[in-house]
């Protein structure tokens, strides 16, 4: 049995007063796809932020591959561990500015053939490349940012309900490159309101008011 | 040789100018009055003691003063760069290192150059031009950190999410801010001797001294005030920036 490369162990968030989280205890396996779901405001996304170490727990413990999540150099654990937000803000003015950052950060060079790699995955033109950021829909500009987080293959997958407003066709391409990743070995954990989504989840947590209500495997 | 004294009694008519400043502050319900009767005194009593001051520091031509002088007038810059940094941890720390590294840096380079003489009579008042131009600039440096990590946050939390150093987080924050902090500095080199005659030409030439020498000064100044709003406001905000994150690399709230 391999090593779960998660596991919280009574994981508490209390921020301004307001208990967010509470005696949060679960394991994830390695190449798991875990669903997340639960009503607005239940805790979803402050659960994502402490694994993607955007957010340090108040109480309890998160184990990341063996070793205290605390102990992990962030930048290195960020890169290995990738959080895509809900409402995605690009920076910068074009595509382009976007797709060399996780390149940027790393200090290695980007070529137009992995940038337009990158966007045909996403089922995105080459031309738009060099298009300024706000001339994207709210579609295009979710899957520019999933193309900036999946640039790296991470070894963890983090997102906030990235389908949200999509269209259908939108979303199903995102599904379709998540579970490509997966398949490949990504470990995903997605926060989701979807019914849809729900309903085909490999594994499913339910948050409700700060604590895990269901485990369903 | 120019008429150079101001006689209790101009000073008086002057304060006609003040009433001027505070019945269009009155009928214009402007609510200046109380800042500005509080600011009338305060340059009185400060114009008054530093007169003093001064003609007791050059008149004893003594480096160990001369010194004290410019600390103070460093202290006193940091302490009013503090004031604008809204909350931002340690700003007065920062603000007095940055603050104390362009004076002296700036000070240091003229003298060498003999530019200026190290007397008290020349290194106290271009102590207190530059101390007092990056106190702007570092105010206003200040300013456009906390818009921008205000304004920003979203993109700087994703940059933070895709595994950014702290630094490449906000270079481009960082870079903004400085410009903003340098940028009075650089306009007004742009328009200097087109639309306004600065505090050092004008008074040279108040003093009699030939318009063609004075602007030699005014040359120096302005170079002088670049050097010194750039590095202050360079030294501030890369002090200031890292306050903005928690030890976990996280944006404080």
């Amino acid at each position: 049995m391999a090593e779960p490369i998660f596991v919280l162990d009574d994981v508490g968030v209390v921020l301004g007063g307001k208990t967010l989280l509470t005696g949060i205890s679960f394991s994830v396996d390695p190449g798991e796809y875990v669903t997340i779901s639960g009503p607005s405001g239940s805790g979803k996304s402050t659960l994502l932020r402490v694994l993607a170490t955007l957010l340090t727990p108040t109480s309890g413990t998160v184990t990341f591959a063996g070793r205290l999540q605390s102990t992990y150099e962030k930048t290195a654990y960020r890169r290995r561990v990738s959080y895509c937000y809900q409402q995605p803000s690009l920076f910068g003015d074009t595509v382009r500015d976007n797709l060399t950052f996780p390149f940027h950060i790393r200090h290695e060079h980007a070529t137009d053939a992995q940038l337009t790699a990158a966007l045909a995955t996403m089922q995105l033109s080459a031309e738009m490349l060099d298009k300024p950021i706000i001339e994207l829909s709210g579609g295009e500009k979710q899957r520019v940012a999933l193309a900036r987080n999946l640039l790296f293959t991470p070894q963890v997958l983090l997102l906030d309900e990235v389908t949200t407003g999509l269209d259908a066709d939108t979303k199903t391409t995102v599904h379709r490159v998540i579970e490509d990743y997966h398949r490949r070995g990504t470990t995903v954990i997605a926060v989701t309101h979807d019914e849809g989504e729900i309903a085909v989840a490999h594994r499913l947590l339910t948050i409700e008011a700060g604590r895990l209500a269901v485990t369903a495997a | 040789m120019n008429q150079l004294t101001v006689t209790p009694t101009a000073l008086l008519f002057a304060v006609a100018l003040v009433l001027i400043a505070l019945i269009i502050s009155w009928r214009q319900k402007i609510g200046l009055e109380k800042d500005l009767i509080i600011g009338v005194v305060r340059a009185v009593i400060q114009l008054t003691v530093v007169g003093y001051v001064l003609t007791y520091i050059i008149k004893v031509n003594r480096a160990g003063l001369t010194l004290l002088m410019v600390a103070i007038i460093i202290f006193n810059a940091a302490w009013n760069a503090k004031g604008r940094a809204n909350g931002i941890p340690h700003a007065f720390l920062i603000s007095l290192l940055a603050i104390t590294v362009a004076t002296s840096t700036t000070i240091v380079l003229l003298v060498l150059a003999r530019a200026i003489a190290f007397m008290p009579s020349q290194i106290v008042p271009i102590s207190g031009m530059i101390a007092s131009n990056a106190m702007v600039a570092i105010g206003l440096a200040y300013r456009s950190l906390n818009s921008q990590f205000r304004d920003k946050r979203q993109g700087l939390l994703e940059r933070l999410a895709l595994g950014a150093t702290l630094h490449q987080t906000a270079i481009d924050v960082v870079r903004e801010a400085i410009r903003t902090g340098m940028s009075p500095t650089v306009d007004s080199a742009k328009t200097v001797g087109l639309v306004s005659l600065p505090g050092m030409m004008s008074g040279l030439i108040f003093a009699g001294v030939d318009p063609t020498k004075a602007i030699m000064y005014q040359i120096m100044v302005t170079f002088m005030l670049m050097a010194a709003t750039s590095i202050g406001s360079t030294i501030a905000v890369y002090l200031a920036y890292p306050q903005f994150f928690n030890p976990d690399m996280q944006l404080r709230n």
